[in-house]
């Protein structure tokens, strides 16, 4: 067999063979990929789904408790104060940044010298982690040390600013010192749509005598709504897993009062042993993030349709 | 005569005013962008200067206030001798320890993606599309979902409070992000190049190596300085899946502002703030272009 082999090689299997496994290797490549992607995204989000349904405290056990960790949740105060932060911050946090970000974006875009200097600076903080930002503004809140003491040592001796260390304001701490970080970001996102308005539309209106206001308010704002909706959901995926600048900034206090959900289930799971709950928090978290991105993927997909049809 | 005259002063108050009035709205612009600029600034500059100044004179003078003493101390103090929890060896094994773990995720996530991207848009199968947005969920699920998972893999793994354990599990949830990016590049590059390629004879490597690789620069920086800073910056599973020597900087950082002794040496937390926000601050700086399109592109898409 192999002389016979020898004599008359014929290629055709291993040319087969290879050419089988030419075609199946984009496959192969993207294999692990595929199985990572599908753990984390169905198996991870399945598995802390039934540990949230579990009876799990300190270990993670499978005994079937129903909803049970769902209505402790909900019956408790620090969680209520978790979500209802989570409101008052993302409302807060969105609109001022997007409302700061487009003012910046409009200033920049009248023809300033200097262009992307004054971009460098509103962008810079984003390149830094919320952890740095908190810190630092945490020294900036505090009374003794910070803004407070610099406006004492001007003259104005019964100046108090205390946001941070006080229950009722902190909250607004969080939330000024988000919006410094993330305004820079709504800022180049509208510079860029502003930049990418067809400029026949701009001539026409001053041709027609429309003043700077009214083009910006009539013909440039209205073509980029888009993109508010687009920072707008952004910012409220991120204002959902907020952690990172709280952590750093307050540490969820004064006392409770700047708890937010990603903290809480932090807590929960790795300082007070209550997996099962946290994990329903974590659900929580996530049904949070689908409510926003749910309809505004079928939004998307529904404009982009739309769009093709037309063109 | 005496009309056109006054005509012609009326045209130049026309004009003074008109003058007057691009000043004002000039002048308005400026100043309102100056005003922001320092708020932006400030704090960075606060935090330059405290790293210079004598611990002594900030308890004095408070944080913000101008340089009356320099002095370089602080520095040294923070990279390699300052106490956090019981060791004093500054920030330095931890600024390793993140250079450690971004790295070669960075690399990783990058590489795999863009095998991914070029696969999802070159040669796309039967059913392609739709494991590409199953991928792409991946970019929203809260990091919050996988910590149990990730701690029992980890711990299964041996890699629990391990530099190599916060590798995995950035690789994996890079792969949406660097798959996302490098794919919507790569739908631009025509498919009449790799259909040629092909009549040609190239195969699947030879095309990625003499057809995409050589086209990719922009996509590949834009996606490696948007997973470095991510990861570089990242918090939750540094803090979540190690402690003390293994910890990365972000998670050291928070260590090190909460350990408060008697006097906040706010000389030491300022220069090692700084060290901590440098490589990501260095990479803004010099691939600003890069960083913004990065941004815009990971935000639209």
């Amino acid at each position: 067999m192999s002389n016979h082999d020898l004599i008359l090689p014929v290629p055709a299997p291993a040319r087969l063979w290879r050419e089988r496994l030419g075609s199946a290797m984009p496959l192969l490549v993207l294999g692990p990929s595929l199985v990572a992607s599908f753990v984390y995204v169905f198996v991870f989000t399945g598995w802390t789904l039934y540990i949230s349904v579990s009876n799990s405290s300190l270990l993670p056990t499978y005994g079937f408790v129903g909803l049970d960790n769902y209505a402790s949740l909900w019956a408790n105060r620090r969680w209520n104060i978790a979500y209802t932060n989570l409101f008052l911050f993302s409302g807060f946090y969105i609109v001022g940044s997007m409302a700061v970000g487009l003012l910046l974006a409009i200033l920049i875009d009248q023809r300033v010298r200097g262009e992307a200097a004054w971009r460098t600076i509103f962008l810079y903080p984003l390149a830094v982690s919320f952890i740095v930002t908190g810190t630092v503004w945490s020294w900036l809140y505090n009374p003794v040390d910070g803004i407070q003491a610099l406006v004492r040592g001007l003259g104005w001796t019964s100046f108090s600013f205390a946001l941070a260390s006080d229950r009722h304001y902190a909250i607004y701490a969080v939330i000024i010192t988000g919006v410094w970080q993330a305004s820079g970001f709504a800022m180049a996102l509208f510079l860029a749509g502003l930049r990418s308005v067809d400029q026949d539309l701009v001539k026409a209106a001053q041709i027609d005598g429309a003043s700077t206001f009214r083009i910006y308010r009539k013909v440039l704002l209205p073509t980029i709504a888009p993109i508010f909706l687009a920072v707008a959901v952004i910012q409220i995926q991120f204002a959902i897993k907020t952690f990172d600048l709280v952590a750093a900034l307050t540490k969820g206090g004064p006392g409770i009062s700047t708890t937010f959900p990603a903290i809480y289930v932090y807590d929960l799971m790795f300082q007070r042993g209550q997996i099962g709950e946290g994990a329903a928090a974590a659900i929580m978290m996530l049904a949070a993030v689908a409510v926003v991105l749910v309809p505004y993927s079928f939004w998307v997909v529904w404009r982009r349709r739309k769009e093709a049809g037309h063109g | 005569m005496a009309d056109a005259v006054l005509d012609q002063s009326l045209d130049h108050r026309a004009a003074t005013v008109a003058a007057r009035r691009h000043f004002l709205t000039r002048f308005v612009i400026y100043g309102l962008l100056v005003i922001f600029a320092a708020i932006y600034l400030v704090p960075l500059l606060v935090v330059v200067l405290n790293s210079f100044r004598d611990q002594q004179e900030i308890a004095r003078n408070g944080l913000i206030s101008l340089p009356r003493s320099f002095r370089l101390e602080a520095w040294g103090q923070a990279w390699s001798s300052y106490c956090i929890g019981g060791t004093c060896e500054g920030m330095q094994r931890n600024f390793y320890n993140s250079l450690k773990m971004t790295i070669p995720a960075t690399i990783i996530s990058t590489a795999v993606g863009a095998m991914n991207g070029y696969i999802l848009s070159k040669w796309r199968f039967r059913g392609s599309e739709a494991l590409f947005t199953c991928m792409l969920l991946g970019v929203f699920i809260p990091g919050q979902i996988s910590l149990m998972p990730w701690a029992f893999i980890l711990g299964n793994l041996g890699l629990s409070n391990s530099v190599y354990g916060l590798v995995l599990i950035h690789v994996i949830q890079g792969i949406s992000f660097t798959t996302l990016f490098c794919r919507n590049y790569y739908v631009s590059i025509p498919d009449d190049l790799i259909k040629a390629a092909r009549i040609d004879g190239a195969g699947f490597w030879r095309i990625f190596r003499k057809i995409i690789l050589p086209l990719s620069s922009p996509i590949l920086i834009v996606t490696v300085i948007w997973q470095f800073t991510g990861i570089w910056n990242e918090y939750l599973f540094g803090v979540v899946f190690t402690s003390g020597q293994q910890q990365p900087i972000t998670a050291a950082l928070v260590a090190l502002t909460a350990s408060g002794t008697n006097v906040r040496a706010y000389d030491v937390m300022s220069a090692a703030v700084l060290i901590g926000a440098l490589p990501p601050l260095l990479i803004y700086l010099f691939g600003g272009k890069y960083f913004v399109r990065g941004l815009t592109q990971g935000a639209i898409k």
